[in-house]
């Protein structure tokens, strides 16, 4: 190396090009209601999964360069596997798994040139609300212990700024949609989502077994179209969203 | 595809490779002793006999699902040594997997087999076809040999609703590994002749879901009659078979009510016939 680069300066930089990477891509939103978590993406692909089951009550969600998260989901579901096989099953969680995460990003951040340009959340559905658990991971192996709302990724201000005017806890599936929907839309002022943009998932506590669940594209239009209020008819046919 | 992470981080092994969706494979390569056949057996002969071994299992398909039960005896040597074992086990949304030999191993195989279909469903995003989990079993089952050749041998019993062709599918083993897939109905286990011929009997084509978990219970109960290590249903403490069918709603675990009630009714069919319905002679 011909220069001198102090470690802050080297520290700063990588910083720099990893927040640089996550703010390019289009947000996510994961927030409380009712039953569970909710898991929102602005993700028109079909293929390419920002949100994914980890185990029975735990699930993933990422921003960020996809190869990169990718490749952390995918150990992530083995950690879970691993332990779920060799313990039991209700030994796994996702302090445990946030750890595992927090270890590798900050190892990544600092032992190698590039970071790794992605966010995450880890979340476990609790048996109550506050009972639940999610976890914010940065590129830099930083863990926060989140409540009620988070958004990362793309313009995260804007939209954590608009979850906030609309947030209340314990919101009805339907309107928690909602809120998340048009927190998204606060990304850019002539932004709008249907539900074929939008990639969406729950951890629903009142399931039995595995508890994450996605929602189909016609389950997220319905949904959508609900009257605000009208959410008495909650009805459990999440039916077969099964990704 | 390899991480940099596998250089430093806290558990290379976990991101790194080998690069496969396969659990089984996986644990292989991060954990080899937690695999069965992968464990070093002393070298004798006698012993095997004194492991709880289970027997009994039959399958039934009928229009649109499969239906699969086991008797809940487990027996080392002479002795009973559990008259409620289950063997009977849900292996994901539309499958279902059951064990005959030594109950120890078809247990953990079984774990290992259900852990490796999720594995399989989560990191790809999709199913297996019943194909490949009848092969993957297959493939479970030849890793024990070693052991089966030292008498702790075991068989597992694989049915399925097969999605795309809209039927129940059963699928046999034997201890190396072969994989039969088997028409109509199949029994296995020491009890295994006499449910067969009982099945044989009593299989028609057209049986409905309830029809076709009642010709599972009348085979499990010739079975026991002929064979000591078959546990028949008991009135007296109230543990029958476990039965479940598998059609397109998914993999269903019969209540303990619904079967004790066919238990019931076939328990008093005998009092009027011992050797059970007849079939008509031409």
């Amino acid at each position: 190396m011909p220069f001198y680069v102090s470690p802050e300066q080297q520290m700063k930089d990588k910083a720099d090009y990893a927040r640089k990477g996550i703010a390019r891509g289009r947000s996510v939103v994961v927030l409380q209601y009712e039953d569970g978590i909710l898991f929102v993406a602005d993700n028109p692909s079909r293929a390419l999964h920002k949100i994914s089951e980890i185990y029975d009550r735990i699930a993933f969600a990422a921003v960020g360069k996809y190869n990169e998260f990718e490749n952390l989901r995918l150990g992530g579901v083995r950690y879970a596997d691993v332990n779920g096989y060799q313990y039991d099953r209700r030994d796994v969680t996702a302090r445990g798994l946030a750890n595992v995460y927090a270890q590798s990003l900050g190892t990544i951040f600092t032992e190698t040139n590039k970071p790794y340009e992605v966010e995450l959340v880890v979340a476990e559905v609790g048996e109550s609300a506050d009972l639940d658990q999610i976890y914010r991971l940065t590129f830099d192996g930083s863990v926060a212990d989140e409540h009620g709302f988070l958004a990362m990724g793309g313009q995260a201000d804007a939209v954590s700024q608009a979850l906030k005017e609309r947030f209340r806890e314990g919101l009805p599936l339907a309107e928690a949609l909602r809120v998340a929907v048009r927190s998204l839309e606060a990304q850019d002022s002539e932004r709008r989502l249907e539900a074929r943009s939008l990639e969406v998932a729950v951890l629903d506590r009142n399931r039995e077994h595995r508890l994450f669940r996605r929602l189909a594209e016609a389950r997220v239009s319905a949904l959508l179209s609900e009257e605000p209020g009208a959410a008495a008819a909650e009805d459990e046919d999440e039916g077969s969203s099964e990704s | 595809m390899a991480s940099q992470d596998a250089v430093g981080g806290r558990l290379p092994g976990l991101f790194g490779s080998p690069d496969t969706s396969s659990f089984t494979e996986f644990l292989g390569a991060y954990s080899p002793d937690a695999l069965p056949g992968r464990r070093v057996l002393p070298q004798v002969a006698a012993g095997a006999e004194e492991i709880p071994h289970g027997t009994t299992i039959v399958a039934v398909t009928f229009p649109g699902g499969v239906v699969m039960a086991g008797d809940r005896r487990a027996t080392a040597g002479h002795v009973i040594a559990q008259r409620d074992i289950e063997k009977v086990f849900r292996a994901d949304e539309f499958s279902a997997i059951a064990i005959a030999g030594t109950a120890g191993i078809g247990l953990e195989l079984t774990r290992l087999f259900q852990v490796e279909l999720e594995h399989y469903e989560k990191r790809e995003g999709r199913t297996l076809s019943i194909e490949g989990k009848a092969n993957r079993l297959a493939a479970m089952v030849r890793g024990n040999l070693g052991m089966a050749m030292q008498g702790l041998a075991v068989v597992p019993m694989f049915a399925g609703y097969d999605e795309v062709e809209d039927r129940g599918r059963i699928f046999s083993y034997d201890p190396a590994g072969g994989r039969y897939e088997e028409r109509e109905f199949h029994t296995i286990g020491s009890g295994s002749p006499f449910a067969r011929g009982s099945m044989k009997k009593l299989f028609r084509a057209d049986l409905s879901a309830e029809d076709a978990a009642l010709v599972c219970v009348q085979a499990l109960y010739d079975a026991a009659d002929d064979d000591s290590a078959t546990g028949g249903p008991d009135l007296t403490r109230g543990i029958f078979p476990v039965v479940a069918s598998v059609t397109a709603d998914g993999y269903r675990r019969l209540g303990e009510d619904e079967v004790g009630a066919l238990a019931r009714s076939v328990v008093e069919g005998r009092y009027e016939a011992p050797g059970g319905p007849t079939a008509p002679l031409r």
